[in-house]
């Protein structure tokens, strides 16, 4: 039993063997996959690494002064003296409402011609902020820099008038592990999720898909090879390109866009190949339900693409989501590897979130993989 | 000629069609993808996890601890009481930020000066972390001007009353959601037209076209009236979805939003026959769909701003139709856009769909003829 046993591995290792020189050979031959696998993740990152910000930068914004007096020619120059503010000076509101409307500026700062009067009476004087509201995210940062900017010159204002500035409650923010809070240290580690997840889709589901189309899956299904061994010759070649495209992405990440990264590499090479294996999984189990090139293709871009985008928490926070939508999300795989992800780079390993993360990837690879593997054995019979 | 053309677009009714799973991929997903990403995608923060660790005892600090227990934003999630229980759970993200008040608080207060409040707040996702510092700011501005008052401080000497136009109670749901209507119909488009020749050349059935004497042209408006009109379903669907299901308001006339559609559809179609015109495989066709979708869509301003790109990557992206067609739906969902205010978006998609179809005419004539 156990000598027969050990034949049986002793075969099958050298049938998978083969099956992966074979396969080996055909990427070698047509060396789209080596293009898809490096080229990809190097061309991809670097053109959505630099496109892809959240940082509002010179915004566009109005100062209607009605009457020029020295506080308000101080209010001026703390929004002039922020790199957040381009500020734009129209000399009536109707020409700021213009501006507005066309697009010129995102938001308008009215100071009234009783401004200067009003700062000295109690209540004090209000300043108008008409606001773009159309991309509400950023009218928030925006409004967040504007009230910045306001209490820089509260403080300045009291100061000059021999006041202290004491308000009674006075916070100190602290944002932990991007205290710059750059948003591209935390989006160019999504990108890597998001690329990774279309590559090993696009690896996947094409080769495999393109295999049963032709019928040479099932030319080799009635030789001695199991499916089993069948899937995992495919499996092993894509599988070591996809680390290679992985380690050009993270080498980009570090080098080219700063991000840090505070966790080790060994995790991070860990919890990548379990990644890789769901996103590879995901590719087989599409071709293999589909079997047909063309709705594989479209399956792959609707099931892998989208979702890693839109449910992974990549720029839409998770958190925030109704509970059924993130019921939906915890079937994407993105959503568990850009976690890791965001920890490993900027927090660090953290046992916890990187322990859960890793096997809820790992509970999807098998589900996936099983999946595949029990589908291509019903379509023989 | 017009009978060949009629021939040929039922033709690819026909095969779009006829295949249930490629008619599922066509028709299902659309819908379902507007309503899972809309509730998905949006930036506007609710019940963000916070825990508080409050070492002074006074009144002020447990009243302006309930102002954040009182709001919706926030949820309330434990107490903490050593400095040594922070970083855990911060690190293990089971809030997003700490509230820490130090002993010294009640008296600096008492004694005239600032009680110094420490919000702590994992930066993983930065935006996420930038809005709930605004929201913890507006929530002690507010509190501090009742406060001042009451302690005879004066306030500050000006405030800022702020307003939002278009927006109102900025919800990103109203800026995210127009944007599905270009989404959901540049994937179906491109996907149904990229892929279209490459699949008749691994059957064969291309070159029994090439031998009868439909003409390029007659190729190319065979392949592109029936994608036009789904397209045109598709779009219509949605944004019937967005004004009914999602609430948001469509304040603009329908003329600009179709026009736009129109170019918008005719400039995709355009580039998915390019594809398929160069593909000669289904492999080569599915890369180069990748390749324009996934950039079209990341580099539109659909989820990120276009603003903040550096300035050579914005120029690239006035080449994407999508980036032009997301301004106009905005316009006119948000804004009263009129029709003369979208000619900046109008042309260049028209553009991009002209030199696509004359390049993928050429190339259907030099392949035919080859």
């Amino acid at each position: 039993m156990t000598a027969r046993r050990d034949a049986d591995g002793g075969g099958s290792r050298m049938r998978v063997a083969g099956l992966v020189r074979k396969e080996c050979w055909q990427i070698v031959r047509d060396p789209s996959s080596i293009a898809i696998a490096f080229g990809m993740p190097a061309l991809l990152l670097l053109l959505f690494g630099f496109g892809v910000s959240l940082d509002a930068e010179n915004v566009p914004v109005a100062l209607v002064v009605d009457e020029p007096t020295a506080q308000a020619g101080r209010f001026a120059g703390a929004l002039d003296g922020s790199r957040y503010f381009d500020l734009r000076r129209p000399v009536t509101m109707p020409e700021a409402i213009a501006m507005m409307e066309d697009g010129t500026v995102e938001g308008i700062v009215h100071l009234r011609d009783d401004f200067s009067a009003r700062t000295r009476r109690p209540g004090g004087a209000p300043v108008q902020v008409i606001l773009n509201g159309t991309d509400a995210n950023r009218a928030r940062l925006l409004q967040g820099y504007l009230q910045g900017a306001w209490q820089l010159w509260v403080a300045d204002e009291l100061r000059s008038r021999g006041r202290a500035f004491r308000p009674p409650v006075a916070i100190e923010t602290q944002v932990w592990f991007n205290p710059e809070v750059r948003s591209r240290n935390f989006l160019v580690p999504g990108l890597v999720a998001i690329i990774m997840t279309l590559i090993g889709a696009l690896l996947t589901a094409l080769v495999v898909a393109r295999e049963w189309q032709r019928g040479t899956m099932e030319a080799l299904l009635v030789t001695p090879v199991r499916v089993r061994e069948l899937l995992l010759g495919k499996l092993l070649p894509y599988f070591a390109l996809g680390l290679g495209g992985l380690g050009v992405s993270v080498a980009m990440a570090v080098w080219v866009f700063d991000v840090p990264l505070r966790g080790s590499l060994g995790i991070l090479l860990v919890t990548s190949s379990v990644f890789l294996l769901a996103a590879l999984g995901m590719g087989l189990l599409i071709s293999t339900l589909t079997k047909d090139q063309f709705v594989a293709a479209q399956v792959a871009l609707l099931a892998t693409f989208l979702p890693a985008f839109i449910l992974s928490g990549f720029v839409f926070d998770l958190a925030s989501a109704p509970w059924a939508i993130r019921l939906i999300s915890r079937a994407v795989a993105a959503r568990y590897y850009v976690s890791i992800l965001h920890t490993v780079f900027l927090a660090g390993d953290v046992p916890r979130v990187l322990m859960a993360n890793t096997l809820a990837l790992a509970v999807l690879a098998v589900i996936f993989l099983g999946l595949s593997r029990l589908l291509s054995r019903k379509r023989l019979e | 000629m017009w009978q060949r053309v009629t021939a040929m677009i039922w033709k690819e009714f026909l095969s779009l069609l006829k295949d249930p799973k490629s008619r599922m991929a066509i028709l299902a997903p659309p819908l379902v993808q507007v309503l899972v990403f809309s509730y998905a995608a949006t930036y506007d923060l609710d019940q963000v996890p916070y825990a508080v660790f409050n070492e002074d005892r006074g009144r002020i600090a447990r009243d302006l601890l309930a102002r954040f227990r009182g709001s919706p934003t926030f949820r309330f999630t434990g107490i903490v009481t050593h400095d040594e229980a922070i970083d855990p759970l911060i690190d293990n993200e089971r809030v997003l930020l700490v509230i820490h008040v130090p002993p010294d608080f009640s008296r600096d207060i008492d004694t005239g000066g600032s009680g110094r409040v420490q919000v702590l707040i994992d930066g993983r996702n930065s935006n996420t972390a930038l809005i709930a510092a605004n929201y913890v700011r507006a929530i002690v501005t507010d509190f501090n001007a009742g406060l001042g008052e009451r302690l005879g401080r004066g306030g500050p000497p000006a405030e800022l009353v702020t307003r939002s136009w278009y927006n109102p109670n900025l919800e990103s749901r109203w800026f995210i959601v127009p944007g599905m209507v270009g989404l959901v119909t540049l994937v179906t488009t491109v996907l149904v037209t990229a892929l279209s020749v490459s699949r008749e050349r691994e059957q064969g059935t291309f070159s029994h076209l090439q031998v009868t004497p439909v003409r390029p042209l007659e190729v190319i408006l065979g392949k592109t009236v029936p994608a036009m009109l789904i397209g045109l379903v598709e779009a219509t669907a949605v944004v019937l979805v967005a004004v009914v299901w999602f609430g948001v308001p469509l304040k603009g006339s329908l003329l600009p939003l179709y026009v736009g559609l129109m170019l918008f559809l005719f400039s995709s179609i355009g580039v998915g026959l390019m594809i398929s015109s160069i593909a000669t495989t289904m492999q080569q066709g599915l890369l180069g769909t990748f390749l324009f979708i996934v950039p079209a869509i990341i580099l539109s301003g659909f989820s990120t701003p276009v603003e903040n790109m550096p300035r050579v990557l914005q120029w690239i992206t006035l080449a994407n139709p999508f980036r032009h067609f997301l301004v106009i739906l905005r316009g006119v969902f948000l804004r009263t856009g009129r029709l003369g205010e979208f000619t900046g978006q109008f042309w260049p998609m028209a553009l991009v769909g002209l030199i696509c179809m004359i390049a993928a005419g050429r190339l259907f004539r030099h392949r035919t003829s080859g």
